[in-house]
């Protein structure tokens, strides 16, 4: 293992972190508030760590994929402890279990808080809050490569550690310019987003917090009714803006290629889009009783749905108090998730159509034993290593999941709370159902499941691999 | 620029590791799909699998934008279809490696008629090489500038040599100015020497001459260079044919073995002035049957890197001859440097530094000046080419006016083809290209010689 390369790709992270946490300072300059020495105070010290840390170079640049998960997974746990402190800090939340939930909750574009009065927090922390979403929908070493020239072939495991999907593709040769690529679709799209949102009269606070929180698939409202008191139109905007963010950026880059045939040939797209519509369909029909005209009951379906699928959490209404058969669809929509490629998590729209074709491949081999088939997927054939690869990603998403929901049944909840808790932040979505429903929140969990939680989160996050490959005691073995 | 590669074989990956360091934009196609995936983790490249000869495939790569195609498969016919697809399907400029002989002797024909940008023979340019290296016979490394009028000659500072202890004014003072040192190898260090530098025993130098000035330097030194008159070649493959009828075009006397009686028969059939021998050129007896203590040249050449290995060292043992030696998979060049086998030929580094000479020269026209660039001494010295533009500012000062950069030297002028080894008095004009000599990296332009 190279600790000093991991070193020093950390300190050149904790300064992008430094320079995130001056934006809420700005905010705090602008609305008067103390808070914002806090964060004043940490973008000193990570700034200071920094520049300190980096001021050795890397002996060797000796980087291979046990590095790349190991650098990732450290990076992640990294950002969420230094951007708890200032929550703590600043005295607004001042457990600091309650804090790093609530950034990593950020951070993995979860959404799920711990916060039974979101509106008491000042302006700057609700900034920071929204604004960890933005940071960690398209990942923060993704913004590393893009911004800094790290010479080397190790961006690219980097950037597979990071990026969601069974396998990271670029979009042109250098990871470099995907990188920023991405990014840029990124911003101009929250940009967008932005200024839509200040039309339908929201203030610019309200605006950007909400657009960071679209953009990142989080989910986190500065309100306590979520989305639930701002006009239709921004709901339906927002609405169309989350699905937009679920879909594979690698579809933006071939309209900007002028590929419009191939973008809306895009498979993933197509089944993501579909699976939308169906739910939307059928949970409108189911809860056509309950608003006052079918036009508000597809309105609010629609936004649920897209929230959920696209694994952001925002909420218009509480639907927990839905109907059984619309309920099981958004749980059963939590696990899909977004498109790979997206700011969403979840299990991801191209993993669950590739296991549904495996499916169907082998009834064929069952009833033609000496069938020789391949799996074709964007019309590419699908490797053996990826079906491999998303089997394993299945089941060790699957023994995650079942292990956290035991340990967190000992605190004697109820099984649907404890079950939408695991399913919401291992998916990255934010509201479940029940105690943690749209009107709930984790704070009813003590402490121990709250760290569970925040595990899932980051697994989820990262999907899975990373955190078991630094958890492996096998990596950090020597030799 | 935007470059496709097709073929991730030798060749293809060392023109992808240097081209990607160069900060091109590179893809890469082979039918094997692992080896691309690889290949695209390792260099920051993009990889497809799929056979480069089909447009869908080369159409997915983007030839649509891509300014330059690179086809270095195994096979001639495939590499020839990859590239007229390239021409038609995005008019980019191409390139091929074409090894079969019998295309060889038609490649303008086949160059022109499918608008080939360059075509490149892998065991003919081996061959040029070797040959030009044994024209030097005391050069262990040759490379040119100004389309073959300049050289650069690597040299070691043997034991006894005149050159011991002397400085490098003193040397110049002896040799009237047509030769300059412009790099000094000792152990792991290079220096670009001032006049005071003060050779020693096994310095490694390289000097910049006009290649008849380059041979009176030799002979001044003492180094009454041997002209070299006879031959031996162990390794009957293309490149060794290509080799023989250069050097026998040069009136040297060439002696041929190989293993394979059908191989002797057809070697003996296209040169038949040569003395093909057929036996095991690792035989012993052979060797010395064949009279190996008097050939004034060894080129071991055989497909095993480790039998060349042997043969130079051995012939280096039993003989006064200049060796060559082919390395062909190379994974541990600081072991094989530490050996004493004279000069070190990479046929794949040698394909591919033809290439990227090419690209370079492609690239000037878009916006560096650089007109030929090698790599020195394990990438750490530079040697560019450069022509002097129109209002560049280093026109008409006399160089030793300029003020320029630490650890660089200009090494040669090109004056519409006379050469002038410079001096502090001599001064730049338009149109001139100059040699620059280097440890500083990244020059685009002339201007990157001033501080």
């Amino acid at each position: 293992m190279n600790h000093s390369i991991i070193r020093y790709i950390m300190c050149r992270v904790l300064e992008f972190q430094a320079a995130f946490l001056a934006l809420p300072c700005l905010v705090a300059l602008y609305y008067r508030e103390k808070a914002g020495f806090s964060y004043l105070i940490v973008a000193a010290v990570c700034l200071f760590v920094a520049l300190i840390g980096k001021r050795k170079k890397p002996e060797n640049n000796v980087f291979y994929a046990r590095e790349g998960f190991v650098t990732v997974s450290l990076c992640w746990i990294v950002l969420s402890i230094t951007g708890a402190i200032p929550f703590v800090m600043s005295g607004e939340i001042p457990s600091f279990t309650d804090a790093l939930f609530e950034t990593i909750s950020g951070l993995t574009t979860t959404g799920s808080s711990i916060l039974t009065d979101v509106e008491a927090l000042s302006h700057c922390n609700l900034f920071w809050r929204s604004f960890t979403h933005w940071i960690g929908g398209m990942g923060v070493l993704v913004l590393v490569l893009a911004i800094l020239p790290l010479a080397g072939a190790y961006n690219m495991y980097l950037m597979r550690a990071e990026s969601p999907g069974p396998s990271v593709g670029k979009l042109v040769p250098r990871v470099r310019h995907t990188a920023r690529i991405l990014y840029g679709i990124y911003i101009v799209m929250t940009l967008i987003l932005m200024v839509l949102l200040l039309c339908t009269g929201m203030n610019l606070f309200e605006a950007s917090t909400h657009a960071f929180g679209t953009a990142g698939t989080g989910g986190f409202g500065v309100l306590n009714t979520s989305l639930g008191s701002y006009p239709i139109v921004a709901q339906a905007i927002i609405t169309i803006f989350m699905i937009l963010f679920g879909i594979n950026f690698g579809v933006y880059h071939l309209f900007l290629d002028r590929k419009p045939k191939e973008a809306f040939l895009h498979e993933e797209m197509r089944y993501y889009l579909i699976i939308i519509a169906a739910a939307v369909i059928l949970i409108t029909w189911d809860v056509r009783e309950m608003f006052g005209s079918l036009f508000e009951a597809f309105h609010h379906a629609a936004f649920q749905v897209g929230s959920i699928i696209t694994t952001t959490g925002f909420a218009t209404t509480d639907f927990n108090l839905w109907p059984g058969f619309s309920k099981t669809i958004l749980v059963l929509l939590m696990f899909v998730g977004a498109c790979a490629g997206s700011t969403g998590g979840g299990i991801k729209v191209s993993r669950i159509v590739i296991l549904l074709k495996l499916v169907k491949n082998e009834i064929s081999h069952l009833i033609h034993p000496k069938r020789v088939k391949h799996i074709y997927f964007e019309k590419h054939i699908v490797s053996k290593e990826v079906t491999r690869g998303i089997q394993v990603f299945l089941i060790s998403y699957l023994l995650i999941f079942a292990g956290s929901v035991m340990l967190i049944s000992l605190c004697e909840l109820d099984l649907v709370t404890n079950f939408t808790a695991v399913a919401a932040t291992l998916n990255n979505i934010g509201p479940g159902l029940e105690l943690v429903g749209p009107t709930g929140n984790f704070s009813i969990f003590p402490a121990p499941a709250k760290w569970v939680l925040m595990f899932d989160m980051l697994a989820g996050r990262l999907e899975i691999f990373p955190m078991l490959v630094l958890l492996s005691p096998s990596t950090w073995k020597r030799g | 620029m935007r470059i496709i590669i097709v073929g991730c074989g030798n060749v293809g990956r060392t023109l992808t590791e240097q081209l990607s360091q160069e900060g091109h934009s590179i893809t890469v196609i082979d039918r094997d799909e692992e080896l691309t995936e690889e290949v695209a983790t390792q260099y920051d490249v993009m990889g497809i699998g799929g056979n480069g000869a089909s447009f869908s495939v080369q159409k997915e790569a983007g030839i649509g934008h891509a300014d330059l195609l690179i086809a270095v498969t195994t096979s001639d016919e495939v590499n020839l279809l990859c590239c007229l697809i390239a021409k038609k399907a995005g008019g980019c400029n191409t390139i091929a490696r074409v090894r079969n002989p019998v295309y060889n002797k038609e490649i303008s024909y086949i160059k022109e008629e499918l608008g080939l940008s360059m075509v490149i023979n892998p065991e003919l340019t081996a061959a040029l090489e070797i040959s030009r290296l044994l024209k030097f016979p005391s050069a262990i490394k040759v490379d040119t500038f100004a389309k073959g009028r300049v050289e650069l000659l690597g040299y070691k500072v043997g034991e006894g040599s005149p050159l011991c202890g002397q400085s490098l004014m003193e040397v110049s003072a002896k040799l009237q100015g047509n030769v300059l040192i412009c790099m000094v190898e000792r152990g792991d260090q290079v220096y670009i020497p001032d006049g005071r530098f003060r050779l020693q025993e096994k310095d490694v130098i390289s000097l910049v001459a006009a290649p008849k000035h380059a041979n009176e330097f030799f002979k001044k030194i003492g180094m009454t260079a041997n002209r070299i008159r006879n031959v031996l070649i162990v390794g009957g493959g293309e490149t060794s044919y290509y080799l023989t009828k250069m050097l026998q075009a040069m009136g040297m006397g060439v002696k041929i073995i190989e293993r394979s009686k059908e191989r002797c028969n057809e070697l003996s059939a296209l040169l038949p002035k040569t003395l093909v021998i057929h036996g095991d050129g690792t035989e012993r007896n052979l060797l010395q049957e064949e009279g190996l203590a008097q050939m004034h040249a060894f080129v071991s050449w055989t497909s095993m890197d480790e039998e060349n290995v042997m043969l130079s060292l051995f012939a280096r043992r039993a003989s006064k001859a200049k060796t060559v030696t082919k390395i062909q998979r190379i994974a541990y060049d600081e072991i094989i440097n530490s050996m004493d086998l004279g000069s070190v030929l990479y046929p794949k580094y040698i394909t591919a530094d033809y290439i990227i000479q090419y690209v370079r020269a492609m690239q000037n026209s878009i916006g560096s000046n650089v007109e030929t660039l090698y790599r020195l001494s394990d990438d750490r010295v530079e040697a560019l080419e450069f022509v002097v533009g129109k209002q560049s500012p280093v026109i008409g000062i006399a160089l030793k006016d300029l003020k320029l950069k630490e650890n660089l030297l200009i090494g040669c002028i090109n004056r519409r083809g006379k050469i002038i080894i410079p001096g502090g008095q001599d001064s730049l004009e338009q149109g001139d290209t100059v040699v620059v000599v280097t440890t500083n990296k990244g020059f685009h332009d002339l201007r990157d010689i001033l501080k």
